[in-house]
């Protein structure tokens, strides 16, 4: 048993910027507009990624319209969380006493660093090594496994661990990483998963791009796993405080078997995910499906509290995880980002990640949640994730379907303000510049008008043609768009000469008609 | 009653045209215009790009401005910058621990109106030709802006008004409520994706034909005017890779009258049959879109506040009727 000690908790007296930043696979490498320019260009990746988010945003809007209160179940699922977030502290404590109650072991950990070696320690003591000198698990699909990077720190001690969801696997068959955090093979097509799945699964035989035929060679492959590893890794979806459940939601059915079957269950959870009681789930068990695949219900729910004799793996462990949510909960202007249940509606729906995909972000979190969340979790400081909150036109629709409310917009601008006061790149400071200036003439109407006192002369000198080809900062509009030509004088000039005019007349006695 | 105009910086300095439509409307309804002189903008464009201290000036210029007149409500022919007031100003002077000039933003904010939303909600406007005289014998599409739509929930107020004017022919736009990736500084921090939106813009509104598209943002108008002009020019989408996932098709349906009535549908992204041809990393589009293969030229942007204005006796006229189009924007 490893006991590392509470996480750091919010301290009214703590700056954010004091608090350790996380790691992992949360980092952004380059910015955000140098990787996308590789994603944009992928026929491939917009053709597949534009039709699976069309498609299961119009399902999505289908089953939401069904509701007369989804707007209340928004607002009950928002305030739930705010709760959690509020308290957090003490509905740990009421977790781990409860869980702890029905035989169940709990560890925490500060960073992925520490989860990983925890699970580590707890995979060597329960899974035996086989014949090829390598200990297995079985997993299911996980954000938290995957934000502190366990499958590639078990395979450097000598532990293989198997993905069980059938896109999950597709992925680590493939060497690759996901793209989506709910169809991680979602910039896939079919016969490149035949080809993958020819290629590593090595009684697979010759298979067909058929989707049934290739679920089918998923289902032989994995079912051997099922049946004969001891040791498997899950997350989860929630957390009940007042009774110490845990609960994981999923389509495929992999997830029941590997909560099931296996002698020692593990399961890294993130200290966000807790909600107060049982009876929230009747909030979060219409928000979390209807939102994520446009599903009424989920196929499979499991919950566990501990262990239940006779029933289910007997050796039950849960790794509760910090790596900078202590530092997203201090920031008071970002902190709703830790209420987000993981349901994808906003990347869906965003028309940013629908050109550039989920790479582009670098991060285990993609699109909307993944430009705030990741540089919450980690500081607007690290490596590029500065650039993360830049990622988005502002157009709203990602906060229109967050189940739970999560302001991002809002949440973007406060980040792009960190950022102004952490990062100066020299490569915005031309557009830097340009905006210094204009909040000095903007912050005085006078000043304002004295600088559109020069439309005539631009007008003239312009021709008052289109302007097509500008320099500097100005030329990455002109990149793609015209510019229209100059008006010959603003419309407070105009108006100004407008209400001359009608006090001369005045003065000279004329009646308006 | 006595109206005070809000021009918005981008109105005052490039589009005058669309402040005097606006305030032709509110003349012809009977009201009194007034311009508060000290106005500028908002203040989005620095508190978008994260420059709060630089912002907390522009707005404090704008409470100055419209609390030194008198006036009984405020309009702007610009859904972001009203919201701008309420969802921006406020919070932004909170955090610069300004909560007096917080509370006086909130509450010019509380008074100040987008102009289709003065227009329905409060001067009771619900059919242009009727109200305003309002006539525009051509075919139109609109993008209803992400702000109007989102933030000040503007409905279909905008729309209607259009629908509303004397021979006018109103086409949907298809995937209508796509951003059309202006986003202020997102345009020229992030310009390749931005510019894959615009494209995607550009070529459903191409493929409805309209001689022109409104809008009520002369921003988005700007912005996407400013994309349809250069590919009338160049023939093709510039300043990020020639990739799309949008297709227009047009499909017919019959309804129970036996009418057959055309729509422009949106595909976006393969269809299942697609999906089981080899994929191609490669950078040319799957199929040739729309406007490549169907050249046009003459669709340009204008603001609804002209279409508005625009009278029997005094019309607003497009481009084939020997009007300027500059940058893509109809003078
Ligand atoms: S931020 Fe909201 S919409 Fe996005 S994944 Fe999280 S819960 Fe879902």
């Amino acid at each position: 048993m490893t006991f590392l000690g509470m996480p750091l908790l919010r301290s009214k007296h703590t700056d954010v910027n004091d608090l350790p930043g996380g790691q992992g696979n949360i980092v952004e490498d380059e910015s955000f507009a140098t990787v996308s320019h590789k994603h944009l260009s992928n026929q491939q990746l917009r053709n597949n990624i534009g039709h699976a988010t069309s498609t299961i945003r119009d399902k999505r809007s289908g089953v939401v319209a069904e509701l007369d209160d989804w707007e209340e179940l928004r607002e009950a699922g928002s305030r739930a969380k705010n709760q959690v977030m509020a308290n957090l502290p003490e509905y740990l404590e009421e977790f781990e006493a409860n869980f702890t109650a029905a035989g169940g072991i709990i560890h925490w950990a500060r960073d992925a660093d520490e989860a990983n070696a925890i699970v580590t320690e707890l995979v060597e003591a329960n899974a035996p090594v086989l014949e090829t000198g390598r200990r297995e698990v079985i997993k299911v699909k996980s954000m938290a496994t995957q934000e502190i990077g366990l499958n590639e720190h078990l395979e450097t001690q000598g532990i293989d661990a198997f993905e069980t969801d059938l896109a999950e696997l597709i992925v680590q068959l493939g060497d690759d990483k996901p793209s989506h955090i709910l169809v991680p093979a979602i910039h896939r097509n079919r016969d490149e998963i035949r080809q993958i799945f020819m290629d590593k699964m090595p009684d697979a035989g010759e298979l067909t791009n058929d989707p049934a035929v290739l679920a089918e060679a998923a289902r032989r492959h994995l079912r051997e796993k099922f049946l004969t590893t001891k040791v498997a890794v899950s997350g989860a979806n929630f957390g009940i405080a007042d009774t110490g459940t845990l609960g994981v939601v999923e389509s495929e059915g992999n997830g029941r078997m590997c909560l099931t079957l296996p002698e020692t269950l593990i399961t890294v959870m993130g200290i966000e995910k807790l909600l107060p009681s049982f009876s929230d789930l009747e909030v979060f068990l219409q928000l979390l499906p209807r939102s994520s695949t446009g599903e009424r219900m989920n196929p499979y729910t499991s919950f566990w509290t501990g262990k239940t004799p006779g029933d289910g793996p007997q050796n039950v462990h849960l790794v509760i995880l910090d790596n900078g949510r202590t530092r997203a909960l201090a920031d008071e202007h970002g902190r709703t980002a830790l209420n987000c249940i993981r349901c994808s509606a906003c990347m869906n729906v965003c028309p940013v990640y629908e050109r550039t995909g989920g790479h582009a972000y670098g991060s285990t979190y993609p699109g909307p949640i993944g430009a705030i969340l990741s540089p919450l979790l980690t500081g607007v400081e690290t490596e590029e994730n500065g650039s993360l909150p830049y990622a988005s036109s502002l157009c709203g629709a990602c906060y229109d379907v967050c189940p739970v409310k999560i302001n991002i917009p809002e949440i973007l601008v406060h980040l792009r303000n960190e950022d102004v006061e952490a990062n100066h790149s020299p490569v915005s400071s031309q557009l830097d510049t340009a905006l210094t200036g204009a909040s000095w003439m903007m912050g005085d109407g006078k000043r304002m008008a004295a600088a559109e006192k020069g439309l005539p002369l631009a007008h003239a000198v312009s021709g008052g043609k289109s302007m097509n080809s500008l320099p500097g900062i100005a030329g990455a509009w002109t990149s793609s768009r015209d510019i229209p030509g100059l008006p010959e004088k603003s419309f407070r000039q105009l108006w100004a000469e407008d209400e001359d005019r009608d006090e001369d007349r005045d003065e000279n006695g004329e009646d308006e008609t | 009653m006595k109206i005070a105009l809000f021009a918005t910086c981008i109105v005052d300095g490039m589009y005058p045209e669309v402040a005097q439509a606006t305030v032709t409307i509110l003349r012809r309804l009977g009201h009194e215009v007034t311009f508060p002189s000290g106005q500028a903008c908002c203040g989005q464009m620095h508190i978008n790009s994260g420059k709060f201290e630089q912002a907390e000036p522009v707005i404090n210029n704008h409470v100055r401005a419209f609390t030194s007149t008198e006036w009984d409500v405020a309009v702007a022919p610009s859904a972001s910058c009203v919201a701008s007031l309420g969802h921006q100003q406020p919070m932004v002077a909170r955090r610069m621990g300004n909560e007096a000039l917080a509370t006086a933003a909130a509450d010019v904010a509380g008074r100040t109106y987008e102009l289709s939303q003065l227009l329905t909600d409060v001067l009771g406007v619900t059919d242009a030709a009727a109200d305003l005289g309002s006539y525009f014998p051509h075919s139109v599409t609109y993008h209803p802006s992400c702000h109007g739509m989102r933030l000040l929930r503007l409905g279909d107020r905008q729309s209607d008004l259009i629908r509303s004017v004397e021979d006018i022919e109103f086409i949907e736009l298809p995937l209508a409520d796509a951003c059309c990736g202006f986003g202020g500084t997102f345009s020229v921090k992030n310009p390749e994706v931005s510019s894959a939106m615009l494209a995607d813009k550009a070529r459903t509104i191409q493929a409805t034909g309209a001689e022109v598209c409104t809008g009520g943002d002369a921003s988005c108008l700007l912005h996407i005017g400013g994309g349809l002009s250069r590919f009338q020019r160049t023939g093709r989408f510039e300043g990020t890779p020639d990739v799309t996932a949008v297709h227009v098709k047009e499909t017919s349906a019959t309804d129970i009258g036996g009418d057959h009535t055309e729509h422009l549908t949106a595909v976006v992204g393969a269809d299942d049959d697609d999906h089981l041809t080899a994929g191609e990393h490669g950078t040319s589009p799957a199929e040739p879109s729309q406007m490549q293969s169907g050249l046009r030229v003459g669709a340009s942007t204008v603001h609804l506040a002209r279409i508005l204005a625009s009278t029997k006796e005094d019309p607003l006229r497009v481009q084939s009727e020997g009007a300027t189009v500059s940058g893509g924007s109809l003078r």
